[in-house]
């Protein structure tokens, strides 16, 4: 029997969460092995967050998000090939190996990048969305950080900027539930991130993540309100992080049973089960899983095999035109 | 703006205020709301827009009420403009302009009167001009509207009230290229925005005690146009800068390395600099214009120099 085109999209979202997961725990090996340097923060566990928000999307809408950034951009369309060639630091990477891990860009995939700098983003993409209503493009903007962001500045301004100017855009907090190690008790004075869409007068929505499609119908709302309305959303998603704030982070600062809690409900196991019951064999979803596992194998290699840049590469890309020195 | 439209100026009191300097007067009557953009008092918030617009092809103008109030914009200038070409490998510009006064006006204070240029010439990936006459400031300025890198252009409080013939038309001042301003044979006075004038000023006292002094405006910092530099040193083996800001690093500092690794032979003296007192900047009027780089200490630090070196 030939699945219906809702459970086609399904195992989609499925196969775009995998391959998430798979890139990140092939992330975590190359970190081991010192493929990779600097500062690593991996996605796994918050996958539906990504892949359900970003599948509300038209291809020529804009993503920007923080530094916890692979996920984001294989879901916005990043091959796996570009991602990894830039983890390794290679000139093939999608910043040619100049931007690392935090600096994910894909300018073909409207995938504006990582940042590096806790809610420094959000003011660029507020102005990334303001260049939509200025150009009536139609298009718009998601705006990813975590509740650790909420509490800079850059949040406040960026997010009274939009809603005053009424941008085309939806703030999407993935709330983990930690600012590197320190718990939402012990960061916010009200847990409910959502609540500060109220003093800008901005519609909010808040729920969790377990389910991709929920993520997707949710989010969906928002952008519709942000394209048809010109209107921006603040959207707190609960989500967790399986590992530590980055790789150097053991996590001792929750529990054991905390963590196996949240493991049962990975969004996953979650989609592979729903796919399962609803009717795709065993042996499709072994299928669609060795195809992703294939997928990344030949990027871990294509990275392996690509050159360094070379200082060559650096002042045209610090300048257009002549280096200004 | 008639140009390309593209282009939008956007700040706090640009646009019904008619700019707090009235630098932006009637532009608001003549392009519109869309493009003459009121905000709110959040300089890191729209700094921020300002480039995420350029990133995505956009050529925003984004004005400072002064560019002391920039350092709460710092990291959208810093870690955002200057980077995200690198940061994308080269995939993604940032063809905006960040412009508004600079430096001391009169008796406004430790926090109102900061030399930003020092701070931001530093960074790879800006380019950072600071023009001392009208024509400049008008052939810069569109100079940086039209670059497609970030643009910093520093302007002063004081000078808004300098006249000068301004050329009609599409007058473009090309980015990277100091201008001498008044030719000598004995000594060199390198300047940039106001002290410029205190450049052109000490000069003239100068000339009355038989001491013949050029004066350079660099009007480009970043990039420095070291030819002018080195050719004037060549003939005049002598040079002082003064700019406002202090002493410690800075352009002065920059130019007083550049030009003695690239005309060491020439030099008959070392380069001194004159520069704000290494003190924030007091409110009292005499202390302030003490602290300030004025002709008089201009003059006498030529005289120190005119007196060595001569062996």
């Amino acid at each position: 029997m030939r699945p219906s085109a809702e459970l086609e999209h399904l195992s989609q979202l499925y196969r775009q969460m995998f391959l998430i997961r798979r890139v990140e725990e092939e992330s975590a090996r190359g970190y081991a092995e010192g493929k990779i340097g600097g500062f690593l923060h991996l996605y796994i566990g918050q996958e539906a967050v990504g892949v359900g928000a970003i599948s509300a999307l038209r291809p020529d809408d804009y993503v920007m998000t923080t530094y916890r950034d692979h996920g984001i951009a294989i879901a916005k369309g990043m091959p796996a090939r570009a991602l990894f060639a830039e983890l390794f630091g290679k000139v093939t990477g999608c910043s040619k190996g100049l931007g690392g891990s935090m600096h994910m860009f894909d300018k073909e995939h409207n995938m504006l990048g990582g940042y590096g700098i806790v809610g420094g983003h959000i003011p660029l993409a507020v102005g990334v969305a303001y260049a939509s209503k200025y150009r009536e493009d139609g298009r718009v903007t998601l705006c990813f950080f975590g509740e650790g962001a909420v509490s800079i500045g850059a949040f406040h301004e960026g997010l009274s900027l939009a809603a005053l100017w009424k941008l085309p855009i939806v703030f999407i907090c993935e709330n983990n539930e930690y600012s590197m190690g320190t718990p939402l008790s012990r960061s916010m004075s009200v847990e409910d991130v959502s609540l500060k869409a109220l003093g800008y007068g901005m519609e909010r929505d808040r729920f969790f993540a377990d389910d991709v499609l929920e993520v997707e119908r949710r989010i969906g709302e928002a952008v519709e309100r942000a394209r048809e309305h010109s209107l921006p959303t603040l959207v707190e998603v609960r989500t967790y992080r399986f590992r530590g704030h980055s790789m150097s982070d053991p996590a001792k600062y929750r529990t054991q049973a905390e963590l196996e809690e949240h493991k049962k409900r990975d969004p996953l196991h979650r989609t592979r089960t729903a796919l399962s019951e609803q009717g795709i064999s065993e042996e499709r979803l072994d299928a669609l899983e060795k195809s992703v596992e294939a997928e990344v194998m030949d990027a871990i290699k294509f990275a392996n095999d690509s050159p360094d840049p070379t200082l060559a590469d650096l002042e045209p890309t610090t300048y257009k035109g002549p280096f200004a020195y | 703006m008639e140009r390309d439209g593209r282009v939008f100026l956007m700040g706090e009191e640009v646009g019904h205020y008619q700019g707090a300097y009235k630098v932006s007067e009637g532009l608001l009557e003549k392009f519109g709301a869309k493009r003459v953009i009121d905000t709110p008092i959040a300089e890191a918030g729209f700094a921020g827009v300002g480039v995420g617009a350029a990133m995505v092809g956009l050529r925003p103008i984004v004005e400072f009420m002064t560019w002391n109030f920039s350092a709460v914009a710092f990291d959208q200038i810093l870690n955002n403009a200057a980077k995200v070409r690198q940061m994308s490998g080269g995939q993604l510009e940032c063809p905006i302009v960040f412009r508004g006064p600079n430096a001391s006006a009169r008796q406004v204070g430790s926090q109102h009167s900061h030399a930003m240029e020092h701070f931001y010439a530093t960074v790879p990936g800006l380019k950072v001009v600071a023009p001392a006459f009208p024509a400049d400031a008008k052939g810069l300025l569109k100079a940086a509207i039209r670059d497609d890198n970030p643009v910093l252009v520093m302007e002063s409080e004081t000078l808004y009230s300098v006249k000068g013939e301004v050329p009609e038309g599409d007058q473009v001042v090309e980015l990277g290229k100091a201008q001498v301003v008044r030719a000598g044979k004995d000594v060199t006075l390198v300047a940039y925005s106001r002290t410029t004038h205190v450049a052109l000023e000490a000069a003239a006292v100068l000339e009355k005690e038989g001491i013949s002094a050029e004066v350079i405006d660099l009007r480009s910092l970043r990039p420095l146009d070291e030819g002018t530099l080195v050719a004037s040193v060549e003939r005049t083996h002598r040079m002082v800068v003064v700019h406002e800001g202090w002493p410690y690093g800075g352009v002065g500092a920059e130019v007083s390395d550049r030009v003695q690794r690239l005309a060491f032979d020439a030099l008959d003296a070392p380069i001194l600099r004159v520069s704000t007192l290494d003190v924030p900047m007091p409110y009292s009027a005499k202390l302030e214009l003490a602290c300030m780089p004025q002709a008089d200490r201009v003059v006498a630090t030529v005289k120190r120099l005119m007196a060595r070196g001569r062996a």
